[in-house]
């Protein structure tokens, strides 16, 4: 039997990226800024989305996407806030894919927002392989977590438009050296931005709050 | 990491692809994968073994092209395998970086009968 040798030159993983390109047109024309929300378990990313909707909700209308893989304690917090949120659950999955994300989007008023957070299952490595259809991809590392994350996952900091540094309030109990941090993340990502935080005490914040607003309001072309 | 749904999605691609030629049979699969990629090859095999049963892609051989992860220094344009676990450039001592090769995960062809 003769063997015919058929090029393919195709990505196996293109088909979460066309159902992202999919969800993304989908806000596009809602006029809605997505971002995607990434970082290992417990660095911030629920206290970050609940003070900035505490900041910004008579300014901008929020919506947010809560990916966990049970249980729906931050949905609940979101939602005691007056703000629309669907939980999903990935009852073991290690991140969110577009596909979870198309059914969340189903759930939720899009005409009605202009700030959609998808806060992404907390971990340092997968989420980071599977766009959704955000506009912008932001992750948060914390200061108890150490200087050297960044090379040691260095995908997750080359791939991010920002990155915040959180709990810096606790940095006079910490070994963090912050400029080897910075050189460190600038290095894998010479583009991207970098706000110290602390969504503890507050500070730092306003410069997240005032580059998300800009960010919404080039979207609707304001 | 995920052999399973990448698995699912090559099997997929692989019998679209010889669907459209006619193919009666597939016979191998030659795929292309960056060290980064966090795809293990006998993992994927192992769930190809599975899922292609019953398919026209049954016992075909997965071919695995690897790509090593290669690095260009941002300050002196050296391009560089990391080694050790260290990013930093070898020539300049600098950690200012692109990934140029290492991420890849794709089917470059197959082989029908």
């Amino acid at each position: 039997m003769t063997v015919k040798v058929i090029r393919v030159g195709e990505d196996i993983l293109s088909a979460n990226e066309d159902k992202a390109g999919a969800n993304k047109a989908r806000l596009d024309k809602c006029g809605v800024l997505t971002v995607n929300i990434m970082s290992s378990p417990g660095a911030g990313k629920t206290s970050l989305i609940m003070s900035t909707i505490a900041n910004l909700k008579d300014k901008l209308r929020i919506g947010v996407i809560e990916g966990d893989v049970a249980s729906s304690v931050d949905a609940e917090k979101i939602n005691a806030l007056g703000i629309p949120v669907i939980q999903i659950n990935t009852a073991g999955g290690c991140h969110l894919d577009a596909n979870m994300v198309e059914y969340a989007l189903n759930g939720l008023p899009l005409e009605a927002i202009d700030l959609l957070f998808i806060e992404n299952v907390g971990n340092l490595i997968c989420p980071n392989a599977f766009v959704l259809g955000e506009d912008r991809r932001v992750m948060i590392a914390s200061t108890p977590e150490g200087d050297d994350k960044p090379l040691k996952y260095p995908a997750m900091f080359a791939d991010s438009d920002c990155v915040l540094l959180n709990k810096i309030d606790l940095m006079p109990h910490l070994d963090f050296d912050n400029d080897a941090f910075r050189r460190t993340v600038t290095g894998l990502n010479p583009d991207v931005i970098i706000f110290p935080v602390s969504c503890q005490t507050g500070t730092g914040l306003a410069d997240w709050y005032a580059w998300l607003t800009a960010a919404v309001r080039g979207k609707r072309g304001k | 990491m995920h052999e399973y749904s990448v698995t699912e999605s090559l099997l997929a691609l692989a019998l679209e692809k010889a669907g459209e030629a006619g193919a009666g049979k597939i016979t191998r699969i030659n795929l292309v994968l960056g060290e980064m990629s966090g795809i293990v090859g006998e993992c994927v095999e192992l769930y190809f073994d599975l899922l292609s049963r019953d398919t026209i892609a049954s016992g075909a051989e997965l071919a695995f092209e690897k790509v090593p992860t290669r690095l260009r220094c941002h300050k002196c344009d050296n391009v560089y395998t990391p080694q050790n676990g260290s990013w930093a450039c070898p020539a300049c001592r600098e950690i200012g970086l692109e990934i140029v090769s290492g991420r890849e995960c794709y089917m470059e062809s197959i082989e029908v009968e």
